[in-house]
């Protein structure tokens, strides 16, 4: 028994000593490179945060689901699904926030579904969310049009003294709305997670059911919840890609964001913070894989073999990422016990 | 999914092969096909809120699908790299894997075959073929045993993996077919692989056959090819040591480590093969249906692939009529756009609606008042570990 | 105080209660009466229907037809958050603790104090320590309950259930985990509650304790109320008539063991857990050929981890493992099981059997590969179906047909169908885990016999039981196992009850030691 105390206490010692020297290295190479080239640093280090405010949406999707105990891989299909009705909205209203607001109902929706899949017609989820991949491809597919115009998507948001700061003015302080609430969104989902009555019931359902059952929780009401919650997190993620970047719809646009997502909530234990630290290390690769991309002539010299390699491989980037980081901590961190099994009491 | 068997116990006797096969079977095929029903008729509502006429595609998509000799022909080949992929997650699923990778081990099977099909010109066509084929199934194979061993060695899920993997396939498939293996031939702007030779294309059945009959001549070899792999693959799940202890696996893989038998041997090997038949199907679609690879053409296979193994009750035999089924959609796809200007993704639709009622089967159940089917498929226990 | 409990109010009342399960009468017109702080006990078998019955009054499961009264008042008791508003309270078989929260979570979960829109653990802390010190029930708030012992964490279950104000409340086995020496706290506790006013329905199959700490026994046998006893006038014998129905053979009969070669030899085992924590702590043993070795102790001292590491289940960390003159240290499961030996495993719904396949299919779930069954990789499935054939007879598997699947089996039948598989080839060592847990009596006696008759026939056997009265039956020798170590080998004849109970509390000299827990 001592040992295992000793132990906890240990891991609970050990962790913010390697974090805080991990971020150290971090900010240190950021600020070395920055001195070298301060474009390129910025305008990577800005394309990181942009290209990783879906894949935490995304996350936090997954989140929300996994930790009431149902298994999300539908996420990529809720994404596009919702991208594609937002873009659809923005077309039919002209009014963005309308948009915005009918995409979260659309992600509620599915949402619905999947739980409708999981918890009441005990769909194996992986299938479950598979059906909504499939579906939402063909739908999208399906009703797209082409030539449709837009009054526009969400513009930069600077704000002022802050936004002036070298690095971090331009990289933190100068992004579009879904951007900034991204950011927000991770430390409320952090602190609805960890301090409320509503996190911990949906900790509870996704550890041990019968025992939430046992003090009267209705278990499938909350999971039923949390899946509607998570779809509209990934609805946010999909009115991004239409609404915010891109500004409007192309076919199978998510491009495995939504499985990456996945990969990045298991990198980051099932937690908000730790998932965001996964999702910038991925939009940092993407970040690179862009900027490489468009700025191939300026590159300086010291990086020009960068532009030396196909694109198809600077492409691969983020996906063999996605495999390292399953292969290398999957093993090692605990989901919730109860996830992907459904939960019926004879 | 061994309710089948469940609910109709194998007597011993081995004569009577009608109650322990053929009821069993029209039995169990009474879900799958009201499932194909249902999401015909949601299908056809989405078409008529679209504003066209819901009989006049499904009867453009009927005659383009079997309404010729040429529409048969085109449905048989359709059809092939699906039986593969078919087979390939029923395979998968057995062991109690959900193998959406068949895609990425299909493409690279597909342009591996084909790239062994143009760079040799002289050889005989008995050589050739086998040769490519070969090729494009070990290619498969390897790609697919890489999710199975991160799995066994790891604990990292399959489906994410192996998703991660189509990607990268498809971005190194870009990167050959529009690289070092482009069609340099002139004019050619596409990317793509030069035309195989002569050599490696598979022929119809007509042309190797000595006497003439002429409803066989259009059938495709490598729908024959696939035929007997089905059988093959039928046979090795419920007759061989190799299919007990894939199935004991897919069960319960505490009893299959308590029996002696490795689980992760096991995944690793259930894992190869099943790649090793997607890899199959991609090379039988390069040397049998397009000549070449291209980019595209196969793209949503493995996601297919899903549906028709779901749709066939995961047994290898059932794999036949579905993926026929989904091959007529897509034969018959292009003539229902042509004449009756309906989108072709209305077949992902209704491919979604076929998967969903045959997982879903609760809901089929209770219309027909069947009773719950036992058990079933579960691939869903978290992310980590085995 | 007998007289005054059976003067005061009767505050939990089931009347002709009955609740069937496709295929099975778990509960038929059960009546039932709880008086304020009575200790009620039930007493049955494994599938008496006592725990179908708590869950009924649980609210977790709905009767089909009877009534129950709480407090004199006819209700439908709609779930478990009506019963814990009507104050009763319930401590499962199972505890149903969140391993990964800490104690003070677990206590408010369901009913969370809060400050705002956050949870609140500060009162919950005081309220917590508060109850504590009231009924003598010891725990840390802020520790993770899968850090604590079974027996804290079975307070915690306890301090849960009157966080939330019950004053009915219902121990369903609460023994089954605990060593003799922390039931006698467990009793303490109990007898507390009920000075406060508290109601206890006491759920269990152990006699002695039942007699130790109950006002009133009942007895359920197949789902039937068969008869009400009187703690003081009844007695080990009488009461366990009343639950099987007939006179029981408590004791295996058996000749005097013929030990010969030595069959295993383990030395200085060492052995982790899921947590890679030391589970096995340096263990080392003998067994003969032609003896049985018992290994007694609480669950969860170490023994699922020493069978699992002696079967190839699980890897050693150091030691040795020697069998029929072979070092199987580290072996895979299926070199050791070439080497002769046979093992009914722990769980046989997880670990034993398929449950989808046939009757006949896991009859070979380990020899499927070898002649007869299969050939250069191709099964033999004539010889698969004559093989389950004659030992279903042989085992008197009770099934319509050897093909239908194993899990439209009973217990008990599907025990038989491992022991079967197991004992169909020629053994050196047998290794049984729980080799009668859940089984029906008959069963039982079954099973034991042909435990004996392989000892008999010079097998090497090893019985590892959390049933006491089970070890004692069967073994030659019973080694002790507390916190990983073997901590006593006594010969059977010399074992007692209490002594083997202090034993399996750490206790192995005269003066008690301080109990870590």
């Amino acid at each position: 028994m001592q040992a295992i105390n000793s132990n906890t206490q240990a891991r609970s010692v050990n962790l913010p000593w390697r974090l805080i020297v991990g971020l150290g290295v971090i900010l240190l190479l950021i600020i070395i490179s920055y001195i070298r080239s301060p474009q390129i640093t910025t305008a990577v280090l800005s394309s990181t945060l942009r290209q990783s405010t879906p894949i935490i949406l995304g996350a936090l999707a997954g989140i929300f689901c996994e930790r009431s105990g149902v298994v999300n891989i539908g996420i990529e299909g809720m994404m596009l699904m919702s991208a594609y009705m937002g873009f659809m909205f923005n077309v039919w209203t002209g009014n963005l926030l309308l948009a915005i607001v009918g995409t979260l109902l659309v992600g509620a929706l599915i949402g619905a579904f999947h739980a409708l899949m999981s918890i009441t017609l005990k769909v194996d989820q992986v299938i479950g969310g598979t059906v909504i991949n499939i579906l939402a491809t063909g739908l999208t597919g399906y009703f797209y049009q082409q030539g449709l115009t837009t009054s526009g998507k969400l513009q930069t948001i600077t704000i002022p003294v802050l936004s002036d700061l070298p690095i971090v003015g331009p990289v933190l302080f100068t992004n579009p709305p879904i951007t900034y609430a991204a950011i927000f969104l991770v430390v409320i989902v952090h602190l609805v997670l960890f301090k409320t009555r509503w996190g911990l019931r949906t900790r509870a359902v996704g550890e041990h059911p019968a025992a939430a059952d046992t003090v009267g929780i209705r278990v499938n009401f909350v999971r039923y919840v949390n899946v509607i919650i998570g779809g509209m997190f990934a609805a946010l993620a999909g009115a991004f890609l239409t609404l915010e970047a891109v500004g409007t719809f192309e076919r199978g646009m998510t491009n495995g964001r939504g499985f990456v997502s996945l990969a990045v909530m298991i990198f980051g234990k099932w937690t908000p913070f730790g998932s965001w630290g996964g999702a910038l290390l991925f939009g940092f690769a993407n970040g690179v894989q862009t900027q490489i991309q468009f700025l191939q002539s300026q590159l300086p010299s010291w990086l020009a073999w960068l532009g030396q390699i196909p694109n198809q491989f600077i492409g691969m980037l983020p996906y063999l990422l996605t495999i390292i980081v399953l292969a290398g901590f999957v093993g090692r961190s605990r989901g919730p016990a109860a996830s992907g099994k459904v939960y019926s009491k004879e | 999914m061994e309710r089948v068997e469940a609910q109709a116990p194998k007597p011993p006797n081995k004569s009577n092969w009608i109650s322990s096969y053929l009821f069993p079977a029209l039995y169990a095929a009474i879900v799958p096909v009201m499932a194909v029903i249902v999401a015909l008729i949601i299908g056809a509502i989405i078409i008529a809120l679209s504003g066209s006429n819901p009989l006049v595609a499904y009867k453009e998509l009927l005659i383009g699908a079997v309404g010729s000799p040429r529409a048969i022909q085109r449905t048989l080949e359709r059809a092939t790299p699906l039986i593969f992929g078919g087979l390939a997650l029923t395979l998968a699923f057995k062991a109690g894997l959900f193998n959406i990778g068949a895609q990425g081990q299909l493409i690279l099977g597909a342009i591996l075959a084909g790239w062994i099909g143009y760079i040799f010109t002289d050889l005989p066509a008995i050589v050739h073929i086998p040769l490519a084929l070969a090729i494009g199934a070990l290619v498969g194979a390897l790609y697919g045993a890489i999710p199975g061993f991160l799995k066994a060695y790891s604990g990292a899920h399959e489906v994410i993996v192996t998703i991660m993997l189509n990607y990268i396939a498809g971005n190194l498939t870009d990167y050959l077919s529009n690289g070092p293996w482009k069609d340099r031939a002139r004019g050619n702007v596409v990317a793509r692989t030069p035309k195989i030779a002569e050599s490696a294309e598979i022929p119809s059945l007509g042309d190797i056959l000595p006497f003439d009959i002429s409803i066989l001549n259009n059938i495709p070899l490598g729908a024959v090819l696939a035929g007997l792999v089905a059988i093959f693959v039928w046979w090795l799940i419920n007759k061989s040591t190799l299919g007990f202890e894939m199935r004991t696996v897919g069960e319960n893989p505490h009893a299959a480590q308590y029996a002696g038998i490795s689980v992760k041997r096991i995944t690793i090997i259930a894992m190869l093969l099943s790649g090793l038949l997607a890899g199959l199907g991609g090379a039988v679609e390069t040397l049998g249906v397009n000549g070449r690879f291209e980019p595209g053409t196969n793209a949503g296979l493995g996601f297919n692939a899903i549906t028709i193994a779901l749709l066939a009750r995961v047994h290898p035999i059932g794999v036949i009529p579905a993926a026929l089924l989904i091959g007529m959609m897509q034969a018959g796809g292009a003539l229902m756009q042509f004449n009756a200007k309906v989108a072709i993704e209305i077949i992902d639709i209704v491919q979604a609606l076929i998967l969903f009622f045959v997982a879903a089967d609760i809901l089929i159940r209770k219309m027909l008042r069947m009773r719950k089917s036992e058990g079933g498929l579960n691939l869903s226990g978290g992310w980590g570990g085995s | 105080m007998t007289a005054s409990i059976s003067e005061s109010p009767i505050v939990l009342e089931a009347r002709n209660v009955t609740k069937t399960f496709p295929g099975v009468i778990a509960n038929q017109d059960v009546n039932l009466t709880l008086r304020r702080g009575e200790i009620l006990t039930l007493l049955g078998e494994n599938g008496a229907g006592k725990t179908t019955l708590m869950n009924i009054l649980y609210g977790l499961y709905h009767q089909d037809s009877g009534e129950i009264l709480v407090r004199g008042e006819v209700v439908r008791i709609t779930g478990p958050a009506d019963s814990i508003r009507r104050g009763i309270g319930m401590v499962h078989q199972h505890f149903m603790l969140v391993p990964v929260f800490t104690v003070a979570e677990n206590i408010i979960l369901g009913s969370e104090t809060t400050k705002g829109l956050m949870l609140d653990l500060d009162s919950a802390r005081q309220e917590i320590r508060n109850l504590s010190h009231q009924y003598g029930l010891d725990v840390d708030p802020d520790a993770l309950v899968e850090d604590l012992s079974v027996g804290q964490q079975q307070r915690v279950e306890i301090i849960k259930a009157l966080y939330r104000k019950a004053d009915i409340l219902i121990l369903d086995e609460p023994t089954a985990v605990l060593t003799p020496q922390e039931a006698e706290d467990l009793f303490k506790v109990i007898r507390t509650l009920t000075k406060e006013g508290v109601s206890v329905i006491f759920i269990s199959h152990k006699l002695k304790e039942v007699l130790a700490i109950s006002d009133r026994i009942m007895v359920l046998r197949r789902g039937r109320v068969v008869g009400e006893a009187d703690p003081k006038t009844a007695t080990e014998r009488s009461l366990a008539e009343l639950m099987v129905g007939r006179d029981v053979v408590l004791e295996v009969e058996k000749g005097p063991a013929n030990p010969k070669e030595v069959v295993i030899s383990v030395k200085n085992l060492v052995v982790h857990d899921d947590r890679d924590q030391v589970a096995v702590d340096n263990v080392s043993f003998e067994i003969r050929a032609g003896e049985v070795l018992g290994i007694a102790g609480v669950q969860g001292n170490g023994q699922t981890e020493l069978v699992e590491a002696l079967t190839g289940l699980r890897p050693t960390k150091g030691g040795q493992v020697n069998i029929a003159g072979q070092d199987l240290t580290g072996a895979k499961p299926r070199q050791i099981f070439e080497a002769g030996v046979g093992h009914v495993p722990e769980d046989r719904q997880e670990d034993g059997l398929v449950m989808s396949y046939s009757i006949a299919d896991n009859m070979v779930l380990n020899t499927y590969y070898r002649k007869p069954f299969a050939k250069r990789g191709v099964l033999n499935e004539q010889a698969v179906r004559e093989q389950a054939t004659r030992l279903v007879k042989e085992f008197d598997v009770r099934t319509p047909s050897p093909f239908v699947p194993v899990s439209t089996l009973s217990g008990g039948n599907k025990q038989k169908v491992i022991i079967a598989r197991e004992l169909s080839r020629p053994l050196k060592l047998l290794i049984a885990s729980q080799p009668t847990r859940g089984v029906d009596v008959g069963s039982i006696e079954f099973i034991h016999k042909s435990i004996i008759a392989q000892r008999d026939q010079g097998v090497a056997v090893m019985v590892v039981s959390a049933e006491l009265d089970e070890v004692m039956a069967l073994s030659d020798r019973i080694a002790v196992m507390y916190k990983g170590k073997i901590v006593a080998v006594v010969p059977a004849a010399e074992a007692t009850r209490e002594r083997l109970g202090l034993l399996m509390a750490g206790i192995t000299h005269e003066e008690p030691q301080p109990v870590a827990s």
